[in-house]
């Protein structure tokens, strides 16, 4: 009996007893779709870490001035000003895993452009922060070296800021006013997206450190070369862990700090914070697969009793087949086809389902969703060798019945 | 159930010879269906042998007999066991799906036998469409689509009225004259009049195995 025949029989078969053979499948249709849900809905949250990773620059970590301690009162985090743009040069030169450390200032300003004003952060940088962070520029140029180091006043300006203050005007030459201070943009950035605590990255006007310093914002007396953050870029294939400790090991012999005085800075691993967060997103995803997966094993069962009751009920027919000439193996193929065909076609329906479920999730409840290949394949295999599983004990049983008994059979 | 042998036929011994039309009678418990079996190759004798065709066929393995049952026998039931919700012509199909022939070629054959017993107008019909006459009528195309030698049926006309039965007789008588061999069990004497050679089972044994001169199904009609 070739296998396209016993296929045309298992599909009539199905056809007969039509509702039973839908609500069988609705078992392996639900748990199909159910998977392929879960999945979609990890592999978003997945997705989203893998972004942030994209939009932060790989290998970075950062170091912010620590706490102060001022007559038992600690204040917190980037109170002191104990990180220098020095701090930034020797780290750049000294710690043979850096690749680049960029100093930048901090701030917010009000900037005018024409009738338009726009409240925005402004930070003081140098070219090196751009390349820490991945940053590409879209439209104009970056910083000349002349620019950093005499105060030039000009900026490159972030899209999101550009917008705000521009419209649909092209920034490039044009004149804004910050504070008090005119700068020309001459840079447009590429576009970055949300930060890891979910702020606009586009919001920003970058100009150069000197500037940020000296012109728009002015620095405590004796503060001059203070910075608030030094972006830290370690080279590709270095273990970070190591970049991180020689760094630590540099500020504090920096800044003169004895043996068990705590550190006057707080390096953060970015990269591994995301890290962290992208493994754990990860094992979420496996869970809810997981638990979606026993609403499979349970349609399975569904399959393995529906197919019991058909045997029974078919034994006569069983015995018919016996007797005009099918062999054992014939009524196995033949019942393990149904179970199988029984769980493919629920599979295939709860494919529609998954992608109708991670379709609804993200347009109705907002939530990222990414449909995957490999989760439909899964799915659907899972579901193909459910049906062998569980269907395989009622074959073996009707191709063990005997044709004269079964023939008798009321 | 149990593990005590019943010993359901004993030392009998019989040969039919191609062509006859057997009528095999008895009451109840006297063994007829256990030597059906046995002729059917549906069952295989615990002692003694059994040759189909100068062929052994009682140290056959299960495939094997499935394989002579799907090429030299053709079986009639008394309840036609026929597919439910299933046309009439994929009905008569059935024996021919276990073997290799292809599709064309089996759905002619199919509706040559379903002409052949007069159906030809009922090919697409269930089994819950047709009356008992008709349904033991396609259950004999079935039994013929293999071109077996031999057509075993159990009970043929016993849920079928006097009528009905008496065409299905004459339907089998048609085919041995044709030359096929046929064996019909029945406890009816009506019936076993339509045959050739009548034998009678007793309490596992043969009690009469006489000639008859048979009753023309069709000078009834």
């Amino acid at each position: 009996m070739t296998l396209l025949a016993t296929l045309r029989i298992a599909l009539i078969a199905l056809r007969v007893n039509k509702l039973r053979s839908t609500l069988t499948m609705l078992g392996i249709i639900i748990g199909v779709g159910a998977v392929i849900t879960m999945i979609a809905v990890g592999g978003g949250a997945q997705a989203r870490v893998e972004d942030q990773i994209k939009s932060l620059g790989s290998n970075l970590m950062i170091v912010i001035p620590g706490s102060t301690l001022s007559s038992g009162v600690r204040m917190g985090t980037s109170s002191a000003q104990s990180l220098t743009e020095d701090d930034a040069w020797t780290i750049m030169r000294d710690v043979p895993e850096v690749a680049v450390a960029a100093p930048s200032l901090r701030g917010t300003a009000q900037a005018i452009y024409g009738n338009t004003n726009w409240s925005t952060t402004v930070q003081g940088v140098t070219m090196d922060y751009f390349e820490a962070r991945d940053w590409k520029m879209i439209a104009g140029r970056g910083f000349e070296p002349g620019e950093v180091t005499g105060a030039g006043k000009v900026a490159i300006i972030g899209q999101s800021a550009a917008k705000s203050l521009f419209g649909d005007e092209d920034p490039i030459d044009k004149t804004i006013r910050v504070r008090k201070t005119p700068v020309t943009i001459i840079g447009v950035l590429d576009k970055k997206g949300q930060s890891m605590m979910g702020q606009d990255q586009d919001d920003v006007l970058f100009v150069p450190l000197a500037t940020h310093r000296n012109r728009i914002f002015g620095t405590q007396q004796g503060k001059l070369r203070r910075v608030s953050v030094i972006t830290v870029k370690v080279q590709d294939g270095v273990n970070m862990k190591l970049g991180e400790d020689n760094v630590r090991e540099l500020l504090r012999q920096r800044h003169k700090l004895q043996q068990g005085q705590d550190d006057d800075f707080t390096i953060r691993n970015l990269t591994e914070i995301l890290q962290a967060q992208e493994a754990s997103s990860k094992i979420l995803t496996y869970l809810l697969a997981a638990v979606a997966s026993v609403s499979l094993l349970v349609g399975g069962i569904g399959i393995m009793n529906i197919m019991l009751v058909s045997v029974t009920e078919r034994t006569r027919e069983i015995g018919l087949r016996m007797a005009v000439g099918a062999r054992g193996r014939d009524i196995l193929t033949q019942f393990l086809v149904e179970a199988v065909t029984l769980s493919l076609i629920g599979g295939l329906l709860g494919i529609a389902l998954g992608a109708f479920g991670s379709y609804a999730l993200g347009s109705f409840a907002g939530w990222r969703t990414e449909l995957s290949t490999s989760a439909i394949v899964l799915a659907v295999g899972f579901a193909a060798s459910i049906g062998i599983f569980f269907g395989f004990y009622p074959a073996k049983k009707a191709s063990q019945l005997l044709p004269i008994e079964a023939l008798r059979y009321e | 159930m149990g593990t005590n042998i019943v010993a359901a036929l004993r030392g009998v011994s019989i040969g039919i010879s191609e062509g006859e039309f057997v009528a095999v009678m008895g009451p109840s418990g006297s063994g007829k269906s256990t030597f059906m079996n046995m002729v059917g190759c549906l069952d295989k004798p615990t002692t003694g042998t059994y040759a189909l065709a100068d062929e052994e066929v009682s140290t056959m393995s299960n495939d094997a007999l499935a394989a002579i049952r799907n090429k030299r026998i053709g079986f009639v039931f008394q309840q036609f066991n026929l597919l439910p919700r299933t046309a009439a012509l994929e009905n008569v199909e059935l024996p021919l799906l276990y073997t290799t022939m292809p599709a064309k070629e089996r759905q002619a054959r199919a509706a040559k036998r379903l002409e052949q017993v007069g159906l030809g107008e009922r090919m697409d019909h269930h089994p819950s469409q047709l009356s008992g006459g008709q349904q033991q009528r396609v259950a004999i195309a079935r039994a013929l689509v293999n071109d077996p030698k031999l057509i075993l049926a159990d009970e043929p006309t016993g849920a079928l009225d006097s009528r009905t039965s008496v065409e299905v007789m004459a339907l089998l008588q048609g085919l041995n004259r044709e030359g096929m061999t046929v064996v019909v069990v029945t406890h009816e004497h009506d019936v076993a009049a339509f045959a050739s050679r009548v034998i009678t089972f007793r309490d596992g044994v043969v009690k009469e195995d006489r000639a008859n001169a048979p009753t023309d199904a069709r000078s009834m009609l």
